[in-house]
C-alpha cells in the first residue's frame, strides 16, 4: 500500500484503464478531425511522451481545456491536466503575436480604457475585423467585447469608506472581464452583497488569474500572475479574516485547481477560502441571512452552466440562488459546451469548430427562447449572444434586479 | 445542503432510485463520479425475470425502449447466451439456429468488431456466412486517427446517416436471410435501430463491440435526463470522500467538489457499484469498503478468493457489503440505520452472466421502498 503512494503518477494517469468515456464528452473531437481525442492526447500520449518527449503531438493545441472529460472519468485520471501539462512542458514554439494579444486580458484593458469609445468603434468595423483577420487570424466573425471607460476597481474604491461600514466583509476578484468590460457586474455584486449586510473590498493587487496565458504557452508568465494573486490572496484571508468571493467560473476554477495542478502554485492555505458569490451567498442563506425580493419581478431564464463550472460541482449553487428569485422561472439547459473556451473561438483556424460545438446549445436555446440566459462565465456570455441573439446574465445580476430595495445605484 | 435522500453513486441503481423517489415527491441528489458501468452495457437486464409493471413504467416514461422474450441472444465472440428482458436494441431467439445465410457488415477501419469470431460462431449453428466492409464517407475523417474510431463516435456520424447504410447494406446484400451489423445505432435517437430493421429485407442483428455501449450511453443519458426532469440534483464528476455518523445514524456527507460544505439527507443510497467502480476495493489483505468501512462478506483467506481457472466463477466477484434482510448497511455487525445498499456493491452478482442490472434493479426498487416505509408522510 505505502508503495502504491510512491508510485502515483502525476495526474493520475496510470489510473486509466483505456475505457474510452472521456472521448464520448470531448466537444471538440466531435467536430475536429485533426484533434487526437482526450485518450490519446492525455494518458495514452503521456506513456509515449514519458518515453520520449519526440512523441509530443502539436495537434494537442486543438484542446479547448474544457475539462469535460475530467467529470466524465471513472478513474479519476486528470486528463485535461495532462493535456496542459504536456504543452507546458513540451511545446517548445513560441506563442504568436496573436496568442500573445489575446492572452494579454489585463494589459490589453489597461491600454484600451482611457481610450474606450474609439477602441469599441474601431473593433466593430468590418474592415478592422478584416485586417485581423488575415494579418492576425482571429476570425471576422467573432464579435469583440466591448470596453468599458472607468474600470470597476475605480468605481469601487471612490466607495471605500462606505463599503468599510458594514461589519461583516469580503474580498472580490472581479477578474479582468469586471474591471475592463463590464464593471456593471461587480456593481451587482456590491448591491448583493450590501443587501447582506456586507461590505466589499479590493485584494491588495488583483492581476489576470492567467487562464488565458496558460493556454496560448504562456506558463511562465501565468506563474508570476499565479504567485502574485496567491500574494495578495493571503492577505486577505490570513491577513484579515476574508473570504474571497467572485463572479467567473473560469477565475474561480484557475485560482484553486489550475495554480497548484498546472502552475506550481501551492494554494492550499487559502483555496477553501476563494469561493463563487454564488456559493458564499447560498451558504449565508443556509445560515439564516434573507434577502427581500421585488413583488412584481418576472422573467423566464435558461442556466446554463459553464464548463468549468461543471468541472468544479458548483452549478448548484447559482441554480439554488436561481431558484431562490420570486417570480423568476427556470429552465436549466443540457450539459453542452458553447465552444468559445476563452480566447480560443477567437482564433481563425478554431472558429468554424467553436460554432459546430457551441450548436446543440445554441438550438436548445432558441427552443427555450427565454428572456435571458444565465450564465457564470464572461466567454459564454460573448458567444452565446453572438450566436444567438438572447442577452446572457450572470445569476448574481438576475438577483440584484429582483431585489426590493434599490438604493445603492 | 440539505435533501430528503442522497444517493452516492450514479450508474444504474443509482438512477433508478433517484428517478422513483423523485416521483415520489421526495428531494433527492445523486452524487456521481465519472460514468459508470452502463458505458459496458450489454443491453441485456440480466436475470430479471418477468419485468414488473412499475419497471416498464419508469422505463418507458425515460423513453428506453425494452422488449421481453426468454431466450438467446447472439454475443459478440459468436456465442449464444440466455437472456430475457433487453433493450429494443437486442434480438431475442428461441434457440441458436438464427440464420441459413448471413452478411456479416463492418465498417472499414473499425477494430472494435469481430467479423470473424461471429462468422464462426454462426457456422457453429449451420450458418453461411459472408462478411464485408463498408466504406463510408461519412467515416473517413476517422481514418486520421484510427484510435478514436470507436462506437460512440461511429454513432455519433451516422446517427444522421443511417439511411445511407440501409441503402449499402441493400446493394450488398444477395440472398441472405440475416444480416449483422455493429451495435452502433442510435445513440441519441432509439428508434434508429428499429428504423434500419424496417429498411432491409432480411432479419438484422445488431453485435455488440468493444467498450463504450452505445445502447448503454444512451441509456445513461435517457435516465439522467428523466431524473434531473423530475428535479433531482445529479453531481456530475464528484466524489464523496467523507461522512459523518452519529449513533449509528449518516448525518451528512462531504464531497471533493464541495469541500467545506456538508450535504445532510434523512435516508442514504450507497450505489457505489463493484471493484470496477471503486465502489468495492482490495489490497493483499482484505476487501474493503472505502467509504464508510461497511462490513464485507468475503473470505479471510486470500487463496480462496480465486478460482484456479481464469474463465471459472471467480469467488471474489460474490463479495460485497453486508447488510440486515432491509438492505440496511452493516457497520461493525450492526445496521445502519438509514444507509441503504443497491447494486453492484453488494456483490452476488455473476461476471459471466453478463451485467449487473438486474440486481441494481431489484435492490434499488427495494432500497427506495424502505425509505418510503419509514418516512411515508413526507413528500
Amino acid at each position: 500500500m505505502k508503495l502504491q503512494e510512491f508510485t502515483t503518477s502525476s495526474h493520475n494517469f496510470e489510473e486509466c484503464m483505456k475505457c474510452t468515456v472521456c472521448t464520448v464528452y470531448c466537444p471538440v473531437l466531435q467536430v475536429n478531425p485533426l484533434y487526437p481525442g482526450p485518450k490519446q492526447a492525455g494518458p495514452d500520449g503521456e506513456r509515449l511522451r514519458l518515453k520520449d518527449p519526440y512523441f509530443f503531438n502539436y495537434a494537442l493545441k486543438y484542446c479547448m481545456n474544457c475539462k469535460r472529460c475530467e467529470v466524465s472519468c471513472p478513474s479519476g485520471v486528470h486528463v485535461a491536466d495532462l493535456i496542459q501539462a504536456a504543452r507546458i512542458k513540451y511545446d517548445r514554439s513560441a506563442p504568436k503575436l496573436r496568442d500573445r494579444i489575446l492572452a494579454s486580458t489585463d494589459f490589453m484593458g489597461s491600454l484600451a480604457r482611457p481610450v474606450a469609445p474609439v477602441v469599441n468603434a474601431v473593433t466593430g468595423l468590418g474592415i478592422t475585423r478584416a485586417v485581423l483577420d488575415s494579418t492576425l487570424k482571429i476570425d471576422h466573425r467573432r464579435v469583440f467585447p466591448k470596453y468599458s471607460g472607468r474600470s470597476f476597481e475605480r468605481w469601487l474604491r471612490r466607495r471605500e469608506k462606505q463599503q468599510a461600514a458594514f461589519e461583516e466583509q469580503v474580498a472580490y476578484f472581479h477578474g479582468c472581464y469586471v474591471n475592463y468590460n463590464y464593471p456593471r457586474l461587480g456593481k451587482d455584486l456590491v448591491k448583493v452583497m450590501n443587501a447582506l449586510g456586507v461590505g466589499v473590498q479590493l485584494l491588495e493587487r488583483e492581476k489576470c488569474c492567467g487562464i488565458a496565458l496558460i493556454t496560448n504557452g504562456m506558463s511562465a508568465q501565468a506563474a508570476k500572475n499565479a504567485a502574485h494573486n496567491l500574494d495578495s490572496i493571503r492577505k486577505a484571508v490570513t491577513g484579515k479574516g476574508l473570504k474571497v468571493v467572485t463572479t467567473s467560473s473560469t477565475c474561480t476554477l484557475t485560482i484553486r485547481e489550475e495554480y497548484p495542478n498546472l502552475l506550481g502554485q501551492d494554494n492550499a492555505d487559502v483555496k477553501a477560502s476563494i469561493l463563487t458569490a454564488a456559493r458564499f451567498i447560498c451558504e449565508k442563506i443556509e445560515k439564516g441571512a434573507t434577502l427581500r425580493f421585488r413583488p412584481d419581478f418576472h422573467k423566464k431564464v435558461a442556466y446554463h452552466t459553464p464548463c468549468h463550472m461543471e468541472k468544479m460541482g458548483w452549478g448548484i449553487f447559482s441554480e439554488k440562488l436561481l431558484r431562490m428569485i420570486p417570480g423568476l422561472e427556470l429552465t436549466i439547459l443540457d450539459s453542452n459546451c458553447c465552444g468559445i473556451a476563452g480566447t480560443y473561438g477567437f482564433k481563425k483556424e478554431n472558429y468554424e469548430y467553436s460554432q459546430a460545438i457551441g450548436e446543440p446549445l445554441f438550438r436548445q436555446i432558441r427552443e427555450v427562447n427565454p428572456d435571458s440566459v444565465a450564465c457564470d462565465c464572461e466567454t459564454c456570455k460573448w458567444q452565446i449572444e453572438m450566436s444567438t441573439g438572447y442577452t446572457v446574465e450572470n445569476p448574481i445580476s438576475l438577483l440584484a434586479q429582483a431585489l426590493e430595495d434599490d438604493e445603492e445605484k | 445542503m440539505r435533501f430528503d435522500t442522497l444517493i452516492i453513486g450514479g450508474g444504474l441503481a443509482g438512477l433508478l432510485a433517484g428517478i422513483s423517489l423523485q416521483k415520489a415527491g421526495r428531494k433527492t441528489a445523486i452524487v456521481s463520479t465519472g460514468q459508470n458501468s452502463l458505458y459496458f452495457f450489454s443491453g441485456t437486464f440480466e436475470s430479471v425475470e418477468e419485468p414488473s409493471e412499475r419497471l416498464r413504467e419508469l422505463l418507458s416514461e425515460c423513453g428506453i425502449r425494452v422488449h421481453y422474450s426468454p431466450g438467446v441472444r447472439f454475443m459478440p465472440l459468436g456465442t449464444f447466451r440466455d437472456s430475457a428482458l433487453s433493450l429494443e436494441d437486442i434480438s431475442l431467439f428461441p434457440t441458436p439456429e438464427i440464420a441459413r445465410k448471413a452478411l456479416i457488415v463492418n465498417f472499414a477501419g473499425y477494430l472494435d468488431f469481430f467479423s470473424s469470431f461471429i462468422s464462426e460462431g454462426l457456422s457453429r449453428h449451420g450458418a453461411s456466412c459472408r462478411m464485408v466492409t463498408l466504406d463510408m464517407p461519412e467515416l473517413s475523417r476517422f481514418h486520421q486517427n484510427p484510435d478514436e474510431m470507436r462506437s460512440a463516435q461511429i454513432a455519433r456520424a451516422l446517427d444522421s446517416n443511417w439511411e445511407k447504410v440501409v441503402k449499402e447494406v441493400c446493394v450488398m446484400l444477395h440472398d441472405e436471410d440475416t444480416v449483422i451489423l455493429p451495435q452502433v445505432f442510435g445513440l441519441q435517437d432509439a428508434e434508429i435501430p428499429e428504423k434500419i430493421r424496417r429498411g432491409i429485407p432480411a432479419r438484422v442483428i445488431f453485435t455488440g463491440t468493444l467498450p463504450p455501449s452505445v445502447p448503454g450511453i444512451r441509456t445513461q443519458m435517457l435516465l439522467k435526463r428523466r431524473y434531473e426532469v423530475l428535479g433531482g440534483t445529479y453531481l456530475s464528476g464528484d466524489e464523496v470522500v467523507g461522512a459523518h455518523l452519529y449513533e449509528g445514524t449518516v448525518h451528512s456527507v462531504v464531497t471533493r467538489n464541495l469541500e467545506g460544505h456538508y450535504l445532510e439527507a434523512g435516508h442514504f443510497i450507497l450505489a457505489t457499484g463493484g471493484y470496477f467502480s471503486k465502489g468495492l476495493k482490495s489490497n493483499p489483505f482484505q476487501v474493503y469498503e472505502p467509504l464508510f468501512g461497511l462490513d464485507v462478506d468475503y473470505s479471510e483467506d486470500r487463496n480462496a478468493w480465486y478460482a484456479p481457472s481464469f474463465a471459472a466463477d471467480q469467488p471474489y466477484m460474490n463479495y460485497g457489503v453486508k447488510t440486515d434482510e432491509h438492505l440496511h448497511a452493516l457497520l461493525q455487525g450492526n445496521p445502519v440505520s438509514n444507509l441503504l445498499v443497491a447494486g453492484s456493491v453488494l456483490g452476488a452478482t455473476h461476471p459471466e452472466l453478463g451485467s449487473g442490472a438486474g440486481l441494481a434493479i431489484r435492490s434499488a426498487f427495494a432500497a427506495v421502498d424502505q425509505i418510503l416505509k419509514a418516512s411515508p408522510d413526507q413528500a
